[in-house]
């Protein structure tokens, strides 16, 4: 069982708030994955490669030819705060 | 007694690619335009889209590879580094985690780790009343810098003094440099250096608590932090403390030395495969190309230099960091038949002329003219002194040296029956000093050497001259 410390941890890297509540139960429902990941863990796997890909493709390159990027208007349409022709967030040191 | 302590360090080099477009979109890279302008649904992280990888920056990383001596991975792939911070869109960074394209390989006396590639971040401007980071109430981001390719090189701590580790970070940014692969210029940011400083007593071989030193944006800097965070180290050590491993950040101003993050926010970045990115397999031909686009690089031609052409080491050194000029200094010993020593020296006074800067092979001197110069010293038919003279008008006028020292009354005077003249009359002038030479002090005749190569006006061969004295003084 996940302690509620590693929970909070987890939800902090992705910036999320809990209620004490889902503290609780995200603890449950993790707990359950990892019990997963475990019984995988029992197999031999010794000579089995890990599958990063699933598609058996290789090399999907890209000439270093420019293509137009977006007009900065464009760019900044669907920003919650724009200013100074940039997207503006909360300081992160202020956090 | 106290211990003696010696630093151990190993640096991390982020490289930003010479490309036209980014890693994994086809947005051209920023060079100072406005924020914003150089941006795409792939770069600006929008759902939906699909990053597809610079084949040049592959090509890039693994000319550095080979440069570097490094083992090319036969299958390399990428992960995401995951952290939230605004400087990244889609928060997480792709970059290369456990098969990284580069592995092992050596520059000069330190051994490469590794060299993986991956994307750059966006930058932060902040705005707020102090302009500072810190107190700072909100930022901006301009993700124009975001997706620009990046190589990170890192070493094994193999250095153990900060001016080994400038020393060395000069001798990589040559290479990178000449390589092409890069500007590598460290105030703009295209050449970024981390150093990890550590400390132990010296004699042993476990490796001391680890920190990690940030934002040193010039050579001149990366010596001075890792001095500061070395003396730093020290004076742990020696009160009975300890040092903690943490992110540390340099003021090159106050030479200070600060914690950068905070330790809740400590490396967790849960890396995982890129699903969206498939296998790097470099194939032969992939490698060819690669390695048919290098150039030679400074520690070959160094050695080259001093090998083949049997050039003093610190010329070698100034020609194969300057490779315009070693270039140029080739030329020239082939035109001389090869005295290459004869052509090393005038070619570095071309350079003290003309510049480092400068492209000799757009100068008013040609190599063979130069060369000519060289051979009329060599002859003695022009002094030495003289020849610099030669050279100033060959750089104003691009003449011939023969014809320039003619013009000039520059050649050595062959006559010997005007020279024997000139040597009488001195000798007639400086009675006194003639009585000393007589008197047994040899030494004395240097005192009339000055008067007679004024009277030539510098034409005249200083073994003639001496040899003319003592004929004419009987010693």
């Amino acid at each position: 069982m996940l302690s509620s410390d590693q929970v909070l941890h987890v939800a902090r890297l992705a910036r999320l708030e809990l209620t004490p509540e889902e503290v609780e139960r995200f603890g449950g429902e993790l707990s359950k994955v990892l019990d997963h990941i475990e019984l995988i863990g029992q197999l031999e796997l010794e000579d089995v490669p890990p599958t990063s890909h699933v598609i058996d493709v290789e090399n999907a390159l890209r000439a270093d030819e420019p293509r137009p990027s977006m007009p900065v208007e464009r760019a900044l349409e669907s920003a919650p705060d724009a200013a100074e022709g940039g997207f503006r967030v909360p300081s992160p040191g202020a956090s | 007694m106290s211990t003696e302590y010696e630093p151990v360090i190993g640096l991390e080099i982020h490289v930003q690619l010479k490309t036209r477009t980014k890693m994994f979109c086809g947005c051209e890279l920023s060079f100072g335009e406005e924020p914003n302008t150089r941006t795409c649904p792939i770069c600006l992280g929008l759902p939906g889209t699909l990053p597809v990888t610079n084949a040049q920056a592959v090509q890039y990383g693994i000319m550095m590879g080979l440069a570097l001596g490094c083992e090319i991975a036969p299958r390399s792939i990428f992960h995401r580094k995951n952290y939230f911070y605004p400087d990244l869109a889609k928060g997480y960074q792709i970059s290369q985690y456990d098969i990284p394209l580069c592995l092992g390989g050596r520059l000069g006396d330190v051994r490469i780790h590794r060299i993986h590639l991956e994307e750059d971040a966006a930058k932060l401007v902040h705005v707020g009343a102090s302009g500072r980071i810190h107190g700072s109430e909100a930022s901006v981001v301009d993700y124009n810098r975001g997706g620009t390719p990046l190589a990170e090189i890192v070493t094994e701590p193999d250095l153990r003094s900060a001016e080994q580790a400038r020393d060395w970070l000069q001798l990589l940014r040559e290479t990178l440099r000449q390589l092409g692969v890069s500007d590598v210029n460290m105030e703009e940011g295209s050449l970024r250096c981390d150093a990890n400083v550590s400390i132990r007593p010296k004699g042993t071989h476990a490796l001391g608590t680890k920190t990690e030193l940030k934002n040193m944006n010039s050579f001149r800097y990366v010596m001075q932090g890792i001095n500061a965070e070395i003396a730093r180290q020290t004076a742990l050590l020696e009160s009975g403390e300890s040092v903690t491993q943490e992110t540390l950040h340099f003021d090159p101003v106050s030479g200070r030395i600060s914690s950068l993050r905070s330790k809740e926010e400590a490396h967790d970045y849960r890396y995982f495969p890129e699903p969206d990115l498939v296998p790097i397999v470099p194939t032969p031909e992939m490698m060819a190309a690669a390695e048919a686009a290098i150039p030679e690089l400074p520690a070959d031609r160094e050695a080259r230099y001093e090998s083949d052409f049997g050039i003093p080491t610190d010329t070698a050194h100034l020609f194969a960091y300057e490779p315009t000029w070693g270039t140029y200094f080739e030329r020239v010993a082939v035109e001389g038949n090869r005295d290459a020593k004869a052509a090393a020296i005038w070619v570095t006074e071309l350079r003290t002329r003309l510049g480092a800067d400068a492209d000799p092979h757009k100068s008013a001197v040609v190599p063979a003219q130069l060369a000519a110069l060289a051979a009329l010293v060599a002859a003695k038919k022009v002094t030495a002194g003289s020849a610099r003279t030669v050279l100033d008008k060959m750089v104003e006028t691009g003449d011939h040296p023969d014809r320039i020292a003619e013009a000039e009354g520059l050649t050595v005077m062959e006559d010997s029956g005007e020279l024997s003249q000139i040597v009488a009359k001195v000798i007639s002038e400086n009675p006194d000093v003639v009585e000393k030479v007589r008197g047994g002090n040899a030494k004395a005749m240097g005192a009339l050497v000055g008067p007679i190569m004024r009277e030539t006006k510098g034409r005249a061969d200083g073994g003639e001259v001496n040899r003319l004295l003592r004929e004419q003084l009987g010693v």
